[in-house]
Parts: C-alpha cells; sequence; structure tokens
C-alpha cells in the first residue's frame, strides 16, 4: 500500500482569483488535495470558504487561476464541466433536494440521465445507498416530509449514487436543528473512513479534530493558516486564527 | 427544581356546535359583516326570482316532438313560434330551432357526425388520461395520443387525403370554432412559451434579447390589431395570398399573442423557483436541457399551473374577437341567427344561451385546474 505521500494530487488550485464585482472574494489561493485526503475549511462568515469549494465544480466563474480536478482542468467548456461535475459531488447548507420528486427518484435522476444506467440499476444502487444512510424507509415519500437531518442524509446519498472520487460539503450541518446534526456527522464519519476524498466547509470543530488530515483556516478570501488538526488547535500561530478559535470554542469546552 | 410527569394527548375543546355558530363566525361577526349580508341577501332576492322567473318558470319550452337518442319526447303538440313564444320570457324552442347553428356553424348537416366523433374523442382523451395514470409504459401511451389525437381531429373535420370530402374552413362555425381555436390556440402556444420563457433568462444575449422583444412587443398590442395583421398583412409576405386560409391565419397570432402571455407567466414560475435547485441540478452533472426539463420547468410549471389556466381562459373568451375578421364562432352566430326574419328580437336568448355554454367550459377548466394543483402539490403533502 502506498504511503501518504506517494499519492498523487487529486484537486490541484494555483494562483486563484475571484471577484464579485469589485469585491475580491478569493486572493491567491494555492491549495493541493490528494487522493483520500479529509480537508476542512473553516473561519469567520464571508470569508470565501465556500465560494472556494463552488468553484472546484465550477458553480462559481473565477477569474484568474487554474484549478485541475483529476487531470482536467477547468474551462469554460461545457463537456469538460460536466465531466468534472460527474465526478465531484457536492453537499449544500440547505440540502437542496428537489422537491418534486420522490426520495429515491431524488436519488437516481443524475445515473440514469448523466451516467446512462437503466432505471432498475439506479434503483437498486439508491435503495443501498438509502440504507446506508439509515433512511431507506423513506425511500418512497417526499423530500419536504423528512426532518433536516433526514433530508441531508438524502441529499449525501444522492451525491453517492454517481460513485464521486471528491465530496464537497458547504456547511452540511448549518441550516440543522442541534439534535440532528450528529446523525448528519456520523454520516460523513462513515464516508471519511471509507477513503473518499473530501473538503468540508463546517464548523464543527469535533468532526474537523476527529477526521481532518489537515484543516485550513480562510479569512478575507485569503488562505491564513493551514495544518494538521493537532497543532491547528494546540499551536495556531497567526493572530487571526487565534481569535477565531477563541471565538469558537469559548462554547465547545 | 420541578420534575412534571408527560402529559397525554387529548383532542381540542368543544365549545359549541352548529348552525348558529357558524352563522355567528361567519356571517354576523361584527356589525359590518352583519350589515354586508343582509344587504347581499337583499341583492340576490331582488335579483334571482326574476332571472328564474323569466329562464325557467315563464319560459316556452314547447319544443314540439324532440328525438333524443332514439326516444321520442313529446313536449308540446307543435313547435312554438316567433307569434306565440311570448315577449315576457325566454323562448327556448328558438335556441332549440338554431342549436345546430349555435354548435356547427355551417358544417354540412349530413357530416355533423364528424364533430360529434371529435368531441367524443376529447372526452374519452381525458378518460384515457385518467385510467392510465398508474401504467407503466403511460408515458409511451399518452405521447402518442398527444402525436394521434390532433391527426385524427383534423381529418376528421377537414377531411381529404381522399378519405372524407373535404369541408372548408370557412363553413366551420359555432362552438365548433370556438374549441378550435381556443384549443390550438392553447396547445401550439404554450410550448413555444416556454421557450420564450426560458430565453428570456438565457445567458445568451441575442436569445435574451430576441425572446425580450417578442414578448414586450406582442404585449404591448392589442388581439384585435394582432389578428388584422394576421389577417390582412401576413397574406401580403405569403406567395399564395389571399389563397391562404383565413382560419389558418387566424390560428397563427392567436397562437403568437397567447405565447407571449404563457412566456410571462412561465417565467414567473422560473423566478419562484430557488437557485439552490439550479446549482444541485448542476452539481450532479445535468446538461441545460435536462436541468430545466428534469428540475426547473416540473416545478415552475406546477406552481404556474393557476396563471396558466387563467391566461387560457382569457384567451377562451378572446376567441369571440375572430368574428372581425369574418369567422363564424359561437358568438358570431347569434348575430346572424338573430337576423332570421322568422325569428326577430330574439338575440337576449341567444347571448344568454352562450353565457351558459361559455361558463359550464370555463367554469370546468377552473375546477380542472384546481384538481391537478392539488393532485402536483408534492411540496406540501404530508
Amino acid at each position: 500500500m502506498e504511503t501518504e505521500n506517494n499519492k498523487s494530487n487529486i484537486i490541484e488550485i494555483s494562483e486563484l482569483n475571484k471577484w464579485y464585482g469589485d469585491f475580491h472574494a478569493l486572493k491567491n489561493i494555492n491549495m493541493n488535495v490528494k487522493e483520500g485526503e479529509i480537508i476542512v475549511v473553516c473561519g469567520p462568515s464571508g470569508s470565501g470558504k465556500s465560494t472556494l469549494i463552488r468553484c472546484v465544480n465550477f458553480l462559481e466563474k473565477f477569474q484568474e487561476g487554474n484549478i485541475v480536478v483529476s487531470g482536467i482542468e477547468l474551462t469554460d467548456d461545457a463537456q469538460k464541466i460536466r465531466k468534472i461535475r460527474s465526478e465531484v459531488a457536492m453537499v449544500f447548507q440547505h440540502f437542496n433536494l428537489f422537491p418534486h420528486l420522490t426520495i429515491v427518484d431524488n436519488l437516481t435522476l443524475a445515473p440514469i440521465w448523466v451516467h446512462n444506467e437503466t432505471k432498475e440499476e439506479a434503483r437498486e444502487k439508491a435503495l443501498k445507498f438509502l440504507e446506508r444512510v439509515d433512511i431507506s424507509e423513506q425511500a418512497e415519500k417526499y423530500p419536504n416530509q423528512l426532518s433536516g437531518g433526514q433530508q441531508q442524509r438524502v441529499a449525501i446519498a444522492r451525491s453517492l449514487c454517481t460513485s464521486p472520487k471528491i465530496m464537497l460539503f458547504d456547511e452540511p450541518t448549518s441550516a440543522l436543528d442541534p439534535e440532528m446534526i450528529s446523525e448528519v456527522l456520523d454520516v460523513m464519519v462513515e464516508l471519511a473512513k471509507g477513503g473518499i476524498t473530501m473538503i468540508c466547509v463546517t464548523h464543527e470543530m469535533g468532526f474537523a479534530k476527529k477526521m481532518a488530515n489537515r484543516i485550513i483556516f480562510m479569512d478575507e478570501g485569503q488562505i491564513v493558516e493551514e495544518n494538521d488538526p493537532i497543532n491547528f488547535f494546540k499551536n495556531p500561530e497567526s493572530n487571526r486564527l487565534q481569535l477565531f478559535l477563541s471565538q469558537i470554542l469559548t462554547h465547545d469546552e | 427544581m420541578a420534575v412534571n410527569e408527560l402529559q397525554s394527548t387529548r383532542k381540542p375543546p368543544i365549545f359549541q356546535i352548529g348552525a348558529i355558530l357558524w352563522l355567528r363566525t361567519n356571517l354576523f361577526s361584527s356589525w359590518v359583516n352583519g350589515l354586508l349580508t343582509l344587504a347581499s341577501l337583499y341583492l340576490l332576492y331582488i335579483s334571482i326570482p326574476p332571472l328564474l322567473d323569466w329562464m325557467v318558470l315563464s319560459a316556452n319550452f314547447n319544443f314540439g316532438t324532440v328525438n333524443i337518442l332514439g326516444f321520442e319526447i313529446k313536449f308540446s303538440e307543435v313547435m312554438a313560434d316567433n307569434q306565440n313564444c311570448g315577449r315576457e320570457a325566454a323562448c327556448w324552442p328558438y335556441i332549440y330551432e338554431k342549436l345546430y347553428m349555435y354548435i356547427y356553424g355551417f358544417y354540412p348537416r349530413e357530416e355533423s357526425w364528424r364533430p360529434d366523433t371529435v368531441y367524443g374523442l376529447t372526452a374519452l382523451l381525458f378518460v384515457i388520461v385518467r385510467l392510465v395514470r398508474n401504467y407503466k409504459y403511460k408515458n409511451r401511451v399518452i405521447l402518442s395520443l398527444i402525436v394521434a389525437y390532433p391527426i385524427v381531429s383534423y381529418i376528421l373535420l377537414a377531411g381529404g387525403f381522399g378519405l372524407l370530402p373535404v369541408v372548408e374552413t370557412h363553413r366551420w362555425g359555432g362552438l365548433l370554432l370556438t374549441l378550435v381555436i381556443a384549443s390550438v390556440g392553447i396547445i401550439v402556444s404554450f410550448p413555444i412559451g416556454v421557450v420564450l420563457a426560458l430565453g428570456r433568462r438565457s445567458n445568451l444575449r441575442v436569445i435574451k434579447l430576441f425572446s425580450t422583444l417578442f414578448i414586450e412587443f406582442i404585449r404591448a398590442v392589442p388581439l384585435i390589431t394582432i389578428l388584422f395583421m394576421a389577417s390582412f398583412v401576413l397574406p401580403l409576405f405569403l406567395e399564395s395570398g389571399n389563397n391562404f386560409d383565413k382560419l389558418l391565419r387566424a390560428l397563427i397570432g392567436i397562437a403568437l399573442f397567447q405565447a407571449a402571455y404563457f412566456a410571462e407567466v412561465v417565467r414567473g414560475g422560473l423566478q419562484a423557483i430557488p437557485k439552490g435547485q439550479y446549482e444541485a441540478a448542476d452539481a450532479i452533472g445535468l446538461s441545460y436541457l435536462q436541468k430545466n426539463a428534469l428540475i426547473i420547468l416540473p416545478q415552475a410549471l406546477k406552481i404556474s399551473i393557476p396563471n396558466i389556466v387563467g391566461s387560457s381562459i382569457s384567451l377562451f373568451k378572446d376567441t369571440t374577437l375572430v368574428l372581425i375578421i369574418g369567422l363564424m364562432d359561437m358568438l358570431a352566430m347569434v348575430n346572424m341567427t338573430s337576423q332570421d326574419p322568422y325569428w326577430l328580437g330574439r338575440e337576449t336568448e341567444g347571448y344568454v344561451f352562450v353565457t351558459m355554454v361559455m361558463w359550464v367550459i370555463l367554469y370546468s377548466m377552473s375546477r380542472y385546474s384546481r384538481k391537478l394543483e392539488i393532485r402536483f402539490n408534492t411540496e406540501n403533502k404530508n
């Protein structure tokens, strides 16, 4: 089995700059992610962390820099974008399930229409993933009949259905009631153990401590500091990270 | 520290139930409400009895002997004529005599089974759509019906192709013409409207500009103008000139007109779809067409149903304008039949009859839309 260092980069971001109008949202981002790595991105709101991961599957356009995802460089080419999106799955803060489709139809949509699987194949796989997120008995219901935590687990199952190499989590627990956060985090921990590459924007520092290979701290559109979990929390170097940690950890410990 | 026991659930308290409570809460909850209730009752009192008297109680129903589906029903010895029909109340034998004109216009009597078959097929269509709802291949069935129905209907109505005698469109009239114009107008304009709505929200500048210009131009012009343009200006650009079918010209005008309105209705629905739906569809790798066909439009059209039907109802009523370019729809038939020297002065009956037919059709449309809304309402299903 190969060691961490030998693994190749699955995401390479170099000199990434993005503006919303005149607002400089991302400043000179350089970042590489190795296959199987679990990365947690945190930072105060408005720091550009969501924008960063949304650039990876081109939900946001960027003006300068390069992003290479599993060997494909991101350009305006619709064909390439679709290819990348079929390998990069995303889980949203507000779940974004399709409310007019049943749970199982939500899951089979991409496999049938993007990956040309048959209905039976897709359905079988969907039910398997629903079982994995412990929600198989809800398969024929509609999203709005489920609780927030259940919906987010369905959303995770939906993104797994296309067998992605990379999963992006955009604050997956921020819109949930407190008692539902752990059920979603449990699923994410299971996934992380399974060896998939993950980038998570989250404020769940417990998850970061336990699962992350690296934690990245962003502020004002820049990567301020990155470190392994132990040193990230024990020896924060920059003032901004120290301040941030003191703010978010006060209530935790 | 106090610990409370878990309470068992129970039904809400029942105060008073019954008619008096209902009256008090709904009709006499306040002085203003009470006065309004009394005023409405008075209005009903002065309007309903005379209307009922005119339409039913004092009306003349001397149809003579009527043959309904092979059964002879004798209303009176002979059919009433204009002289002995009475002037104080409705003379329904007049409508009975002109019924064929109201329903088929100048369609040849010996061929009237053809429009009847089309009416029957239309009813059958609704029944089939209901029946196959849970059938495995329902999409294929419905799709083939969508293709076959207009072709069969056209061949039946217009004839030709060596199958049936040709009935030229200028002989079509009455309810038949109204239904043809309204349904063709609605069905043809709907997909155009959807495309225009998507076009107006497109990122491609040229398409966006074209859609916006088209929609805003059409919406800024009255239907009458468009009908005139389609009827008199369009032939100038066409080689076939005035031989170009008059009904077809009107249909093109109406379809373009209605497309602009549908476009705005659908655009309203599209705007209500959260950005997250687009992002989720993008993120799972759907193409532009798939995204719109599978995710965005099903939701947008669903919330647009009341407006789509409202717009269709408006169009249905607007079809009566075609009489100004010489097409004889149901309303035009009232004018025409009232010129009959044997039946002078009976326009009122005609207008009341057309009103009732229109009401039945449009109210059914309205109810049908309500049913569709409920059926597609998965958002709040519990």
